[in-house]
């Protein structure tokens, strides 16, 4: 048996990355958890490659949530960076449990928060600018928007 | 700020070190004295007279009698055997218990079990501060009732219920009156007697004895099933070999506790105070529990906008050792349904932090953790998507 986290998700805790808001983004995306309460918040700024493609220039993150909930969305925004929108979207709740080097498997679901929180970011970006959405973010977005309606209504009145 | 490597244990309400002189008394009975009770020769009798005196000193520190006194395993074996033991032993009379609502869950679980088992459980509430209402009490005893059950002070929250009142309401209406008293032995003064209990749980662990060691008060008289079933050790109603070294150690740990038991109570509670005013001058954060019906050495908070378990992570790492009721740490992702129970919501439960004080906590530590705390609260703010 081995201590509820491991050396790297604490020291990432300790000083986690990009953290905090990005003025004027060009995407955000809201992501609660209806079982524990975390609320997680991604901001991205969109711009341009070498070749043209759109990637993520800049990502922060904002966290209301345990030790796993605040590294997920630091390992995120360290994953996506510079990534291109569509390499962004390829990322997996396996990615962000692999680069922290393991999370208790109660804590699995802020993984899964922290890819969601992402994908609505990006989600977001392309529906302002009225950019084509594929069809499995169209599902995805759904999905993550019944549980982000029913966070926000608890949390109303914080 | 002080230097990380003397660590800072604000958890006593987990659990509490060894003190030293309880070392020292058991030690001779893990290899020297080691004698089993129930064998006749020299060995076994003196293993049997240093049970006994030991259990002559527990006994007194409550006033109840000797006999009045067995020993378990630990507080959630005494909580098992007060609630099965009467339930299976009562049934002819009735099938119905009323608890609280802010019990230990082993009480609690044992409850579950019990309602399943075909008994009856009520779970009478508490108000904004944890308090139990003795009318509530009253008004929910029915002829069926067999057994009422409150915890004396709360594990999480710390207040202290007014047992002696429902004592006396239970003593009038014939009811058996069981307290859980694993935060308060040791630690507030407990008369048996004048608070009308029938049956009192405390535990070693809590009270600077060691693990593995508890007891269950049981009023002379007192219709009670055993658990256990064997040969018959603690006059038929706990059969296992005796713990003896443990029950020397938990014997030592009550006579120090009682002997320092006033000097101790107020300079806790001037560390708690202290504590307390501090804090709450921070912004956004609020006093669970009540202001002064509460444990000498507890403290519970909750923040707005930052979660419980990442507070005491952070907390860990600056060296000090608390506790959380968020649903993050807990295994079920629930929040602490006691804190729920006086009507925090969810997300205000999320934010909890509980810091418990013990014999071995100085005003230094106090003053260290008073300056970690705001910029640590600080950090975790400006991370939080709520402000």
């Amino acid at each position: 048996m081995e201590e509820i986290y491991n050396k790297k998700v604490i020291k990432l805790f300790k000083n986690p990355h990009n953290y905090g808001r990005i003025k004027n983004p060009d995407g955000v995306g809201r992501v609660g958890n209806i079982v524990c309460g975390d609320v997680m918040q991604l901001y991205i700024k969109v711009g341009k490659n070498k070749k043209g493609e759109e990637i993520l220039k800049d990502i922060k993150f904002e966290t209301f949530g345990c030790v796993a909930a605040i590294v997920t969305s630091s390992i995120i925004t360290d994953l996506a960076k510079g990534k291109t929108i569509k390499k962004a979207l390829e990322i997996t709740k396996e990615n962000v449990i692999d680069s922290l080097g393991g999370l208790p498997k109660v804590k699995y679901h802020c993984s899964v928060l922290s890819v969601d929180a992402l994908v609505e970011a990006i989600y977001n970006y392309l529906s302002k600018n009225k950019k084509e959405i594929p069809e499995e973010l169209q599902k995805r977005h759904k999905r993550i928007e019944r549980e982000r309606k029913e966070i926000d209504k608890r949390y109303k009145n914080f | 700020m002080a230097k990380r490597n003397k660590r800072i244990y604000f958890d006593y309400a987990a659990t509490t070190p060894v003190d030293s002189r309880v070392i020292k008394a058991m030690l001779p009975y893990f290899n020297k004295k080691f004698g089993n009770t129930m064998s006749i020769h020299s060995f076994g009798q003196e293993a049997k007279v240093a049970l006994e005196k030991s259990r002559e000193t527990i006994a007194k520190t409550i006033k109840a009698k000797t006999e009045e006194i067995f020993f378990t395993s630990s507080a959630t074996e005494s909580n098992n055997f007060a609630l099965k033991g009467i339930a299976f032993a009562n049934k002819n009379k009735g099938n119905h218990i009323i608890i609280s609502q802010i019990e230990h869950p082993c009480i609690e679980e044992t409850s579950r079990w019990l309602e399943r088992q075909g008994f009856e459980v009520t779970r009478v509430s508490v108000d904004k501060y944890g308090l139990v209402n003795p009318k509530e009490i009253r008004e929910a005893i029915k002829k069926e009732t067999i057994l009422v059950s409150v915890i004396h002070a709360s594990n999480e929250i710390g207040t202290i219920q007014p047992i002696a009142e429902i004592g006396k309401i239970c003593k009038e209406k014939k009811v058996y009156f069981h307290t859980d008293c694993a935060q308060t032995f040791g630690k507030i003064p407990i008369d048996v007697n004048k608070l009308n209990i029938d049956l009192l749980t405390a535990s070693s662990h809590k009270m600077y004895g060691p693990k593995g060691v508890a007891l269950l008060f049981i009023r002379q008289g007192v219709k009670i099933e055993p658990l256990l079933h064997g040969g018959g050790q603690e006059r038929g109603l706990r059969s296992s070999t005796v713990n003896v070294p443990l029950i020397i150690g938990f014997a030592k740990a009550c006579e120090i506790c009682q002997k320092e038991m006033e000097k101790e109570i107020k300079r806790l509670e001037g560390l708690r105070n202290k504590i307390i005013n501090n804090v709450l001058k921070i912004e956004g954060v609020y006093l669970n529990g009540h202001p002064t019906k509460r444990l000498p050495n507890n403290i519970n908070f909750w923040f707005s906008f930052i979660e419980g378990e990442s507070l005491a992570i952070q907390l860990d790492l600056k060296g000090i050792a608390v506790s959380t009721g968020s649903a993050c740490s807990s295994f079920k992702l629930e929040p602490s349904p006691v804190l729920l129970a006086i009507g925090l919501k969810p997300q205000q439960a999320h934010g909890s932090l509980r810091i418990s004080l013990g014999r071995q906590t100085t005003e230094k530590e106090v003053n260290y953790f008073l300056k970690a705390l705001p910029q640590i609260i600080k950090k975790l703010r400006d991370i939080s998507v709520f402000k």
